[in-house]
């Protein structure tokens, strides 16, 4: 097949090809490699965020393949401008019944919201899901208890956007509407319920923890730290803040090692919620130093305050309003809310696309100001 | 002759034929305590001494193990009621579940057994039981008159034991600060213990035990490393080479002395080695028993004494980009 001088010189000069053929082969395979990742760039690309000083290790890493998708719900997001009032038109508790938070809107401005809330809320069921299937005339009614609930609900939108700016708007105006947790949901996902104790056969402090659950975030830390820490005041902080203090783990001010767990659960909860880890807050060689904390730690602190005021004033309230099949698998206690009801594993929620720029009604508990 | 040729870990040589039965030589009947019949596995033989067995069982390893087993069946029965007695629940939940000690509001007293008083129970039958594999070791080395240092070594692994289990629980005044009997729990009581006592890492007893585990792990690679080297002069029969210094000592030394200016010598680098290996568990346990007991922040202490600085720059992402970049929003 190949000609006859070629093999003769093959024969005539017998040469290892396998040596430098290896060498060969790697040099050109790096070369190779090397040229599709600039052509195409690296698909293992990481990216991070650094969070602190240099030498600290504080850095928040995170895959280009995570990081470049957008939160699959902002598409189906349905937004509406307002109707700005020019004055004198019928306001909406002057036309409908029973308009308790809403009355102050234009007849325009309060069927946008209506509309607004059923694409974010009930888009499948439509109107029906709060108002049920009779007529308009009956629209007044409070019969159904997600009209009661959805009410309630809308009081406590006004009241995180108007009192809690500190944490919803902390970096930049952002706020909060039905969807930040609903996303098109009856229920909002990564709301939670009492389950504790997880243990049978073991009491006190052996009886919450120990069990891969989904409030333990699938680790052998306490299942209680959102009961313990989101819907009391109960302190989370565990440290001593000098070398050497005075007291034995049994005083009532002293924090022991189960504490401790407690603490690092809630803590670990806060950063699955937000898809970061401990140094987006904290520096890690000493948890407790506010010198070494970040700015977010702050917005954190009060957005604990703020979960437990909403659990406590506004959802657990509820609980005699749902129907058993709302209510905990095992107390039937009322749906809570928490970090992750929001930021479902985000930074910020929705990637912090502004969310109450088109919704001034939901903004304060007064009478709205458009603009 | 026959060269014996060791390449890697496997042994390519195996000796099989009659047991080795070891000293019965003093009319103290030694045989009786010692059970099974010898017999000889090739597949064992790749790894060490083909032989197995016979096993020497006297009172101690009865006791040992007695104590021991009750120790293994309470932690694995109080698991299994954990899980409302499920087996597929216990498999599946196995690593995460535990046997935790009391609640820290029953201090040093016995609480009840669903609340902790089957891990003071436990936890008794394991000291038995560690503390007679102790006296084990050291009656072992006294029937065969080897020296002790096989049991010291042993003991210092028990006092980081008796520190974390004993000593430490009794200082602070209760039981609850005792480490669970569980796979992950006892890695998040590690962790735990770290952060409430204001990170570990500058406690310099624990910097210490770092040193020293990491030093064994240098030093065995170095030692096993230099006797692989140098077994084809004889180096392997490390015994004879220690009082009558052949070739094999002679090189690895000049490796060591041209490599960094010192070298060990061929009995010196055994005590180099089993002073790293106990002093691991020794620094260990003592900065284990300071912390809670005298020191409760070990980061404060560290700046108190001048060794953890402070680094310049600003704490917050804002000053070191933007978040829409990070989520890919912008470049």
């Amino acid at each position: 097949m190949l000609p006859k001088w070629f093999d003769k010189w093959n024969q005539d000069n017998p040469t290892n090809v396998f040596g430098p053929a290896i060498l060969v082969g790697v040099l050109g395979g790096a070369v190779f490699a090397a040229i599709m990742v600039v052509s195409f760039g690296n698909p293992a690309q990481t990216a991070s965020m650094q969070t602190g000083p240099r030498g600290t290790g504080m850095s928040v890493p995170e895959f280009n393949v995570a990081r470049l998708a957008p939160d699959p719900t902002i598409e189906d997001y349905y937004t509406e401008e307002p109707y700005v009032p020019e004055g004198g038109e019928d306001l909406a508790k002057d036309i409908y019944e029973n308009v308790q938070v809403l009355g102050d809107l234009t007849e325009d401005n309060f069927n946008r919201l209506m509309t607004a809330m059923t694409q974010w809320v009930s888009p499948e069921e439509g109107c029906a899901y709060c108002h049920g299937d009779g007529d308009l005339e009956t629209y007044g009614s409070d019969d159904l208890y997600t009209k009661v609930v959805s009410r309630r609900m809308i009081q406590m939108t006004q009241n995180i956007n108007e009192n809690w700016s500190g944490h919803v708007n902390a970096v930049e105006e952002v706020g909060v509407n039905c969807y930040t947790c609903h996303r098109g949901e009856n229920v909002p996902s990564e709301i939670w319920f009492n389950i504790n104790p997880v243990n049978e056969a073991a009491g006190g402090w052996a009886s919450v923890q120990n069990r891969a659950t989904s409030l333990s975030q699938s680790t052998s830390l306490p299942s209680n730290a959102l009961e313990v820490y989101l819907t009391d005041y109960e302190p989370v902080n565990v440290h001593d803040l000098e070398s050497r203090v005075e007291g034995v783990p049994n005083d009532e001010d002293v924090a022991s090692i189960q504490k401790t767990e407690q603490t690092y659960s809630l803590m670990n909860y806060f950063a699955n919620s937000l898809g970061v880890n401990c140094v987006f807050c904290h520096s890690s060689r000493a948890f407790y130093d506010p010198e070494q904390h970040t700015p977010q730690w702050a917005t954190a602190l009060l957005g604990r305050q703020m979960v437990i005021e909403l659990n406590q004033e506004y959802l657990i309230p509820l609980e005699a309003e749902y129907p058993d099949d709302r209510l905990g698998p095992i107390y039937g206690d009322a749906p809570k809310a928490a970090c992750k009801t929001c930021h479902k594993g985000y930074q910020r929620p929705l990637q912090g696309i502004n969310v109450i720029a088109d919704w001034p009604e939901l903004a304060t508990s007064e009478a709205p100001v458009y603009e | 002759m026959m060269f014996p040729d060791y390449q890697n870990i496997f042994t390519q040589v195996q000796v099989q034929g009659k047991p080795e039965m070891g000293m019965d030589d003093q009319g103290n009947n030694m045989m009786e305590e010692r059970v099974g019949k010898p017999r000889f596995n090739t597949l064992v033989g790749l790894f060490g001494n083909a032989q197995l067995g016979p096993y020497y069982v006297g009172w101690t390893t009865l006791v040992a193990f007695a104590t021991g087993i009750a120790w293994f069946v309470i932690v694995g029965f109080n698991m299994l009621a954990q899980v409302g007695y499920s087996i597929p629940q216990f498999l599946r939940q196995l690593f995460w579940l535990a046997l935790e000690p009391p609640s820290p509001e029953y201090g040093l007293s016995m609480p009840p057994l669903d609340e902790g008083g089957w891990y003071i129970i436990a936890s008794f039958f394991l000291l038995v039981s560690v503390m007679t594999w102790l006296l084990r070791a050291y009656l072992l080395a006294q029937q065969h008159k080897m020296g002790k240092h096989i049991f010291w070594g042993f003991a210092a692994a028990v006092w980081l034991f008796l520190v974390l289990g004993l000593f430490r629980p009794v200082l602070m005044g209760s039981w609850s600060e005792a480490v669970p009997y569980g796979i992950f729990p006892h890695l998040d009581w590690t962790t735990a213990f770290s952060i409430r006592y204001g990170n570990l890492y500058y406690n310099p007893f624990h910097c210490l035990s770092i040193v020293f585990l990491y030093g064994s792990v240098l030093l065995f690679c170095m030692h096993g490393g230099t006797i692989l080297a140098v077994t084809r002069y004889g180096g392997d029969r490390e015994l004879e080479q220690i009082y009558d210094r052949g070739t094999a000592t002679e090189r690895a030394a000049l490796f060591w002395r041209w490599t960094m200016g010192f070298n060990a010598t061929m009995e010196g680098i055994h005590r180099w080695a089993w002073w790293f290996a106990v002093l691991t568990p020794i620094t260990g346990g003592i900065g284990i028993l300071l912390t809670g007991t005298v020191v409760d922040n070990w980061f404060i202490w560290a700046q108190e004494h001048n060794f953890a600085p402070m680094y310049d720059g600003s704490y917050g992402y804002a000053d070191y980009g933007s978040y829409e970049a990070f989520i890919g929003k912008e470049n």
